[in-house]
C-alpha cells in the first residue's frame, strides 16, 4: 500500500515546514493531487488521519485540490486534457501524447497555530 | 469531492449487472451548503480552516525525501561506474529466472550483483548466489515496493564493485513500486505471456516508467493466446516509442537482443571507467546515513 508512504513523506513535509515557523499545531493542508499522479486523492485522504494521529497534525483540515490530466499531442501539435494515461488524444485518436501536467503530488500550503 | 472525510468521490464501477455506470457515495461537494455542511451520520465541518490561521506556503512533492535518497544513490552509483536496473513486475513473471540466466551471459563482459527485493524469505537471494553473483536480500516485510533509503542502505552493505552492473530486482507488484526512484540508471519491466497481453492497459502508471518491457515465457506463447503485436501496441500506447523485447528465460530465446540493449545502454551512460579505475578505493561521496535527508 504505497498510499501509506506518500502520506508519511507528507507529514515529514508538514512537520519540518509547521516547526520552522515555531508552529505548536497544524490545523489545515493543502495538497495538490494531479489526476495523473500515482495515488488516488480518496486513498491519501484516508491514509491522513492515521500518519498525523498523535503528531502536531492531528486533526488538520485535508484539502486536496485535484488538477487534472493536460497532454501534448505530436499529430496535432497541441496541449489536449486527458482522464488517464492510456487516453487517446481526445481531437485526433492518436496515442503519441507526452505528459505535461496533472501528474504531480505535492503539498501547497499548510495552516498553522 | 470533500476532502475532509472524503464523501462525493467518484468511484467508476466497471462491468457489473448493468453495462458501465458511475455511482457517486454521496451528493457532490457542490451541493453542501456555504459555511459547513453536515453528513448523514451527523458529524460536521467548518468550510475552510485555512481561514482562520497562518498559512505557511510550502509547495514541496510527496515524494521529495525518497527522491532526494534516490539522487544520492545515482550519484554514488555513477561515481563507481555502477550501472543499476531496476526491474519490476507481478509476481511471478519470472524475473529471478531472467536474472539468473542474464548473469551466467553477462559475468564475462563484467561482474554483477544484485539487491533482492521481496516482502519475506532469502530464497531468491539464494537462487542469484548459486550464480556465483553477490545478492542481498531486503525484505520489505509489510511493505509492497522498495524505496531509495532500502536500497541505499542495502548499497552501503553490498558494495558492488567499481565497473559492474547492478540488478535490483523490486518486490513483484505493478502498482506501488512504479512510484518510487531508487537511483536507477533505467527501469525494466517484464510481463510474462501467461499474464496477457492487455496488463499495459490495467496497469499503465507501471507501463509508463519504463525505459523497456520485457515480454517473457515466449515458449508458451503457443498455449497461451498471446498477441505479441498487441501486447506491444498496448505498450507503446500508453508510453510511446517504449522497446518491447520478448525472450524466454528458459530456453534462451530472444536473449541476445536483450543483452545488446544492456550493452548499449551501459555504455551510453558510463563513459568514464577507464578514468575510474585509476582513482584511489576511498574516492567519492558516502551514502546517506540510513533514514536521513542526505
Amino acid at each position: 500500500m504505497h498510499e501509506m508512504a506518500l502520506a508519511s513523506g507528507m507529514l515529514d513535509i508538514v512537520e519540518s515546514a509547521a516547526r520552522a515557523h515555531g508552529a505548536t499545531r497544524v490545523t489545515g493542508v493543502r495538497l495538490e493531487i494531479g489526476a495523473l499522479s500515482h495515488v488516488a486523492a480518496q486513498a491519501l485522504t484516508f491514509c491522513f488521519d492515521a500518519v498525523t494521529r498523535g503528531t502536531l497534525a492531528e486533526g488538520a483540515t485535508l484539502t486536496i485540490d485535484e488538477t487534472p490530466g493536460r497532454a501534448w499531442c505530436m499529430p496535432c501539435g497541441a496541449p489536449v486534457d486527458i482522464a488517464r494515461r492510456g487516453d487517446a488524444c481526445p481531437a485526433c485518436g492518436s496515442y503519441q501524447l507526452t505528459v505535461t501536467d496533472g501528474a504531480d503530488m505535492r503539498v501547497r500550503d499548510i495552516a498553522i497555530a | 469531492m470533500c476532502t475532509t472525510c472524503g464523501c462525493g468521490g467518484h468511484e467508476a464501477i466497471v462491468g457489473s449487472k448493468t453495462p458501465y455506470r458511475h455511482a457517486s457515495r454521496a451528493a457532490p461537494f457542490s451541493a453542501h451548503a456555504p459555511g459547513g455542511h453536515t453528513h448523514g451520520d451527523g458529524h460536521r465541518h467548518s468550510p475552510d480552516a485555512h481561514a482562520q490561521a497562518r498559512v505557511i506556503e510550502v509547495e514541496r512533492d510527496l515524494l521529495a525525501r525518497n527522491d532526494a535518497l534516490a539522487d544520492a544513490n545515482r550519484r554514488w552509483l555513477a561515481e563507481r561506474g555502477i550501472f543499476a536496473v531496476n526491474l519490476m513486475s507481478s509476481p511471478g513473471s519470472g524475473k529471478t529466472t531472467l536474472l539468473a540466466r542474464t548473469i551466467d551471459a553477462w559475468k564475462s563482459r563484467s561482474p554483477v550483483s544484485v539487491i533482492e527485493g521481496d516482502q519475506q524469505t532469502s530464497l531468491d537471494a539464494e537462487r542469484i548466489r548459486a550464480t556465483g553473483a553477490p545478492a542481498l536480500q531486503v525484505n520489505t516485510g509489510k511493505g509492497c515496493h522498495l524505496d531509495a533509503r532500502m536500497v541505499g542502505a542495502a548499497l552501503a552493505e553490498l558494495d558492488p564493485p567499481r565497473c559492474s552492473v547492478l540488478f535490483v530486482e523490486n518486490v513483484g507488484n505493478l502498482v506501488c513500486p512504479a512510484a518510487f526512484d531508487l537511483g536507477e540508471a533505467r527501469k525494466v519491466v517484464i510481463l510474462s505471456v501467461t499474464e496477457g497481453e492487455d496488463k499495459p492497459m490495467k496497469y499503465p502508471d507501471m507501463f509508463c516508467a519504463a525505459d523497456l518491457v520485457i515480454v517473457n515465457k515466449l515458449d508458451l506463447a503457443p498455449y497461451c493466446d498471446f498477441d505479441l503485436a498487441q501486447a506491444t501496441a498496448y505498450a507503446q500506447r500508453v508510453n510511446p516509442g517504449v522497446e518491447v523485447i520478448a525472450l524466454s528465460a528458459k530456453t534462451g530465446a530472444g536473449f541476445d537482443r536483450w543483452l545488446d540493449w544492456l550493452a548499449q545502454a551501459m555504455a551510453s551512460t558510463q563513459a568514464t571507467c577507464a578514468e575510474l579505475a585509476s582513482l584511489p578505493a576511498a574516492w567519492g561521496t558516502a551514502l546517506p546515513i540510513h533514514g536521513r535527508e542526505p
